[in-house]
C-alpha cells in the first residue's frame, strides 16, 4: 500500500489524476474502519488532511462554501445559526471523537444512503464542488450527486472540494430515527428546509432508500397547497407525510424494517414540517 | 514507511510502520505505550481515545502516517511524573473504575471536557462521554468522578 501525502491541493489532485485508485482519507471515520476489518485494502491512500484549505468555510458573495474537511464539531459551533439544518444533523453523527474527525466531504465520498449530512444537503439545495486536475470543476447538486448505494457522481480522478450553500432563508430541521442519541447510524432520517421567498418547501430522506433523496411529489403538492400566510392545514400535513413515506423505497435491514421507516419517515415529515412552520409564523407575528 | 511524531512531549520514531495501520497500533505496539486500549477499532467505543494536536480523537481511526509530524497525548502524559491528574484522582477514588479497560479512553475524554467547560452540568456531562462505552459500572460513578474532578480543578483556579 502506498500513503500519499499532499499538502496543497492541486498536488492532491494530481495525485488523485496519476493514481485514480486511491482511497481519500480525510478523519479516517469510515475508510479506517473498513482497512481494520480487512473489508478493503486500498492500494493507495491519499491523506488529505495536510491540505489545509479544504478544512476551511468562508462565506462569497453571500453563499457559504464550506470546505470538505471541514470537521462535524466546527459546523456546529461556527455555523449554526446559518446552516441549522446542517448544524443539526452534524450534532447526531457519533460521538464528540467522532464529530472532530469527520466531516461533510467524508459523508459525501462515502456516499451511504444512512449518512447524515445527505437528508439537510438536499432540504437546503446544497451544491457540491468536485475537481479533478484534466477536467477542471463540476458542480453538482446535491439531488444529482447519490446515484446508487454507495454511489456517487463523483469520477476516480475527482476529488470533493467544498459544499456550497445558501444561508438559511427560513427554518430548518433535521430528525432522525435511532435506538439512542449518540453513537447511532440512523434507522432513517429525514431533513425539510422552508424557502420563503420562493415559496418552496425542500426535503431530504436519509435511510431509506438506495440513495438519499427528496420527496419531489410532497414538494410539489406543497408548493400549491401550503399557504403561506395561515396555520399549517392539517389535511395538508397529513397529506405531506403520506407523500413523503411514498417517496421512501426502503429494505428490512438489521436495523429496521421497510415498513417501519416508511412509517417513521411520515411521522418525522409531520413533525419537522410542523416544528419548521411554527417557528416561520412565530417569527413573522413577533 | 517511517512516522516521526511527539507523543507526550517525546520524540517518537517508528520504522516499518504498514501505510494501513493505525495510530493506535503504532502507540501500543512500536511505541510501547499501552495505555491507549485497543476494542472495537471502529470508533464505537471510545476506549482508545487520544488528544491529537489538541484534539480528542480515536486513536483508531487515525491512520499512523496522518500523525506523522503531530502532537499526540495519551493517558500515560497526562500525570505530572507520580502526580495524579485531577480527573485520573478523581477516578480512583470515586470507584469509576473496574476492569478499568474504558478508564483511559474516559479520562483523556473526562480531561478535555473539564479543559474547556469548568463546571459541566450532567447533560454536558453525558454528551461529552457519550462515546465512551463501559459495561462494568453503569456510569454512576463515572458521572461522580467527573464531578468530583471539575470540583477540584475549579477550587484550584
Amino acid at each position: 500500500m502506498e500513503f500519499l501525502r499532499p499538502t496543497t491541493w492541486d498536488e492532491a489532485l494530481a495525485a488523485k489524476a496519476d493514481q485514480p485508485e486511491a482511497v481519500p482519507i480525510q478523519g479516517g471515520t469510515d475508510v479506517m474502519v473498513e482497512i481494520n476489518f480487512d473489508v478493503r485494502r486500498p492500494v493507495a491512500l491519499l491523506d488529505l488532511t495536510r491540505v489545509a484549505e479544504l478544512q476551511a468555510w468562508s462565506l462569497e458573495d453571500g453563499r457559504y462554501r464550506v470546505g470538505a474537511a471541514v470537521p462535524y464539531t466546527t459546523i456546529i459551533e461556527e455555523l449554526g445559526g446559518p446552516l441549522p439544518g446542517l448544524a443539526q444533523a452534524s450534532r447526531t453523527v457519533g460521538s464528540p471523537q467522532i464529530r472532530n474527525r469527520g466531516s461533510v466531504g467524508g459523508n459525501l465520498g462515502a456516499a451511504s444512503p444512512a449518512g447524515d449530512s445527505h437528508p439537510p444537503l438536499l432540504a437546503a439545495g446544497a451544491v457540491i464542488e468536485v475537481e479533478s486536475r484534466d477536467r477542471g470543476v463540476r458542480m453538482i447538486p446535491a439531488h444529482e450527486f447519490y446515484l446508487g448505494v454507495k454511489r456517487s457522481a463523483l469520477e476516480p480522478d475527482e476529488l470533493i472540494r467544498a459544499v456550497h450553500l445558501e444561508p438559511a432563508a427560513g427554518p430548518q430541521y433535521f430528525s432522525k430515527v435511532g435506538t439512542r442519541n449518540a453513537m447511532v447510524i440512523a434507522v432513517c432520517s429525514f431533513a425539510v428546509a422552508l424557502h420563503p421567498g420562493e415559496g418552496r418547501v425542500g426535503t431530504g430522506l436519509g435511510s431509506a432508500a438506495p440513495t438519499p433523496r427528496r420527496a419531489l411529489a410532497a414538494e410539489e403538492f406543497l408548493r400549491r397547497e401550503l399557504d403561506w400566510g395561515a396555520r399549517l392545514d392539517p389535511a395538508v400535513l397529513e397529506r405531506f407525510g403520506e407523500l413523503c413515506a411514498q417517496a421512501a423505497s426502503p429494505i428490512d435491514d438489521v436495523r429496521g424494517t421497510a415498513a417501519y421507516r416508511r412509517h417513521a419517515i411520515g411521522v418525522m415529515a409531520r413533525r419537522t414540517l410542523t416544528w419548521a412552520w411554527n417557528d416561520y409564523r412565530g417569527k413573522r407575528a413577533a | 514507511m517511517r512516522v516521526t511524531f511527539t507523543v507526550n512531549g517525546r520524540e517518537e520514531c517508528a520504522d516499518d510502520v504498514w501505510e494501513g495501520e493505525s495510530l493506535l497500533y503504532v502507540l501500543r505496539e512500536r511505541v510501547g505505550l499501552p495505555g491507549s486500549k485497543n476494542a472495537c477499532e471502529q470508533g464505537e467505543c471510545g476506549s482508545c481515545t487520544v488528544y491529537l494536536d489538541g484534539t480528542p480523537v480515536c486513536a483508531c481511526l487515525v491512520a499512523a502516517g496522518q500523525a506523522e509530524g503531530r502532537q499526540v497525548r495519551t493517558v500515560e502524559g497526562l500525570a505530572d511524573g507520580d502526580r495524579l491528574d485531577p480527573v485520573q484522582e478523581a477516578f480512583v477514588e470515586s470507584g469509576a473504575v473496574q476492569c478499568g479497560f474504558c478508564t483511559p479512553g474516559l479520562i483523556v475524554q473526562t480531561h478535555d471536557l473539564l479543559e474547556r467547560v469548568d463546571r459541566p452540568s450532567d447533560a454536558e456531562i453525558r454528551e461529552a462521554l457519550a462515546g465512551n462505552l463501559c459495561r462494568c459500572t453503569g456510569y454512576e460513578k463515572i458521572l461522580d468522578a467527573v464531578r468530583l474532578a471539575a470540583d477540584r480543578k475549579a477550587a484550584t483556579r
